[in-house]
């Protein structure tokens, strides 16, 4: 008996200390994301970690011959594997958002399961978080869902906001907690799975109605967050089970994702509690441009050939607009034909060019530009003024003075690229209406050194490489 | 609350606060890759999934658990597959151009 005993112990000691190791395999593996040249292999270390996670959860818990769980596992990987060969660079927002929202439903269902005291204990704490989970992982995946909806349009990208949005968003949220409190200290008079099934039905709603209200522009600020909620409902299924690899790889996705998050924040000059209460949109009424839009045909033929020909310092600033005409390959075939003229061509990025944190590098990268030539907005701000050239492709309010020099409108604060610091500059866009944020930009109002080239990027930038 | 959960919530706000400082050293460059890394990570609550299916089929009532547990088991490999494979498909991207260079 007491061998029986101090064999348990030891096995425990044993599945702790492979825990910790497996947590510093997953550590190391982020850490070795820091560097391009070294991510792919930290990616596969912290793929191997959840494979030896998996392998040793069987073990541990004797669970080896239960065949259900080897379909599960089937099934899921086909589908995920498909998913993610299949996509396509611009899609992936959407795809991250899915997976998030899958993620989160896993983790609020191993919720379900420890609420009704399957796979744990049904003591106080193991209550508590097991409901935490439900919530979490719930919001998660309606909030999920819905923004990934928004990104594949398959609703509308506009913020759709109902009546008194702001009280039922906060009223939603407080019902949320009461229902936790009350599935954590309600008797044995009540059911427990109606208590769960409950909270999950408030728990959709809150996340339908805190997303619903997101426009296509925010979308990198609701993503990094649903990403932080999916890692911490992780880790609180983990605490309900008593799965200490769970909580731990849990917290540091949790983590990850509220910095990026506050990465996003910064970029767009918003605050996380605003958007935690539905602010996320500083749309206004789109105001139409006052410029005659007759002149702006005229110049938009005239992109002059000679300033592309004799730059020698050529900066590219592109937007989401690029990456919707699909002009990419093409911006890469400009800056191609400007180098052969012996022009050092960079880019510039703007922290929310693209969907999600970090989107415009990956489909820059596809189109074969170099990293190398990525530079981060903080890095190349101060190249501007010096530069030949500046082109703007599909960017609108990345490049708006007005959110430097003018107050009061919805992107004052904004960190911007300082392209209007360029004696010259070329501009790719759709048209003259203000950005996502709704403000005039004052550079297409400048007189000198600014050509306009309206119209589909992918068109425009085809004709002049074929006037070149 | 025993020890164990008093050490299982020490392991959460140590493992954000190690994982917070980590990441903060990912440059924007490679954001997206690093998120949707991570979101494969977050996909390790298929861990829990796997247990408490064990447990669940064994309930009183096992059709319950066999659904559920098969579904969150699906779920969470989706999220786990999909995450590494897209995220291992884009840093192929990036490391693509090295080789033009050498």
């Amino acid at each position: 008996m007491i061998n029986l005993v101090f064999m348990v112990a030891i096995t425990d000691t044993v599945y702790y200390i492979v825990c910790g190791i497996l947590a510093v395999i997953v550590l190391t593996g982020i850490y070795l994301m820091s560097k391009v040249k070294t991510a792919a292999f930290g990616n596969f270390l912290s793929a191997l970690a959840i494979a030896f996670g998996i392998v040793l959860t069987l073990v541990k818990y004797d669970i080896i011959p239960v065949w259900i769980l080897y379909i599960g596992i089937a099934v899921g990987f086909l589908i995920g594997y498909y998913l993610a060969v299949r996509v396509k660079m611009i899609e992936m927002p959407q795809l991250v958002a899915f997976l998030n929202g899958v993620g989160g439903a896993a983790s609020a269902i191993v919720g379900f399961f420890a609420y009704l005291g399957i796979g744990t204990d049904s003591d106080l704490f193991s209550k508590i978080t097991a409901l935490l989970a439900i919530a979490v992982g719930t919001v998660t995946f309606f909030g999920s869902m819905v923004a990934a909806g928004k990104l594949h349009k398959l609703i509308s990208q506009k913020p759709i906001i109902l009546p008194f949005h702001t009280i039922i968003t906060v009223g939603l949220f407080s019902v949320l907690i009461a229902s936790i409190i009350f599935g954590t200290f309600s008797g044995h008079n009540t059911i427990p799975s109606l208590n769960a099934v409950a909270l999950v039905v408030i728990a959709a709603l809150f996340g339908l109605v805190f997303t619903v209200r997101v426009g296509g522009a925010d979308m990198p600020i609701t993503i990094s967050l649903l990403n932080s909620l999916s890692g911490v409902a992780g880790a609180i299924a983990g605490l309900a089970i008593k799965d200490v690899l769970l909580v731990a790889v849990g917290g540091i996705v949790g983590a990850s994702g509220l910095l990026l998050t506050q990465i996003m924040c910064k970029a767009m000059n918003r605050r996380l509690w605003t958007i935690l209460l539905g602010k996320t949109t500083a749309i206004r009424k789109s105001q139409v441009s006052a410029l005659p839009q007759t002149d702006l045909e005229e110049s938009s033929t005239a992109v002059p050939i000679t300033v592309l020909k004799t730059a020698k310092k050529v900066i590219i600033v592109p937007g989401y607009g690029m990456a919707l005409a699909q002009a990419q390959h093409l911006v890469k075939a400009l800056a191609d034909r400007l180098s052969e003229n012996g022009a050092a061509v960079k880019y510039a990025i703007h922290p929310v060019a693209g969907r999600m944190p970090g989107h415009m590098n990956v489909l820059l990268c596809e189109a074969d530009v170099d990293y190398e030539d990525l530079y981060e907005m903080a890095d190349i701000n101060n190249e501007f003024a010096a530069a030949d050239l500046t082109i703007i492709v599909g960017a609108n309010d990345v490049v708006n003075p007005a959110a430097r020099d003018t107050d009061g409108t919805p992107i004052s604060g904004m960190p911007i690229l300082n392209a209007d610091h360029c004696p010259n500059i070329v501009i790719f866009n759709y048209d003259l209406k203000p950005g996502y944020a709704g403000v005039d930009n004052p550079l297409y109002k400048r007189k000198e050194g600014v050509w306009l080239a309206l119209g589909d990027a992918a068109v425009t930038i085809k004709n002049l490489l074929e006037k070149w | 609350m025993d020890s164990i959960q008093g050490i299982l919530l020490v392991v959460f706000i140590v493992a954000a606060l190690v994982g917070y400082f980590i990441i903060n050293r990912v440059p924007s460059l490679l954001h997206t890759p690093l998120m949707s890394g991570m979101n494969a990570l977050s996909g390790v609550t298929i861990l829990g999934a796997l247990v408490a299916t064990a447990a669940a089929i064994h309930s009183p009532s096992p059709l319950f658990g066999y659904i559920f547990g098969a579904l969150a088991i699906v779920l969470a490999m989706i999220n786990v597959a999909g995450g590494f494979v897209v995220t291992n498909r884009m840093l192929r991207m990036f490391t693509k151009k090295e080789k033009h260079h050498d």
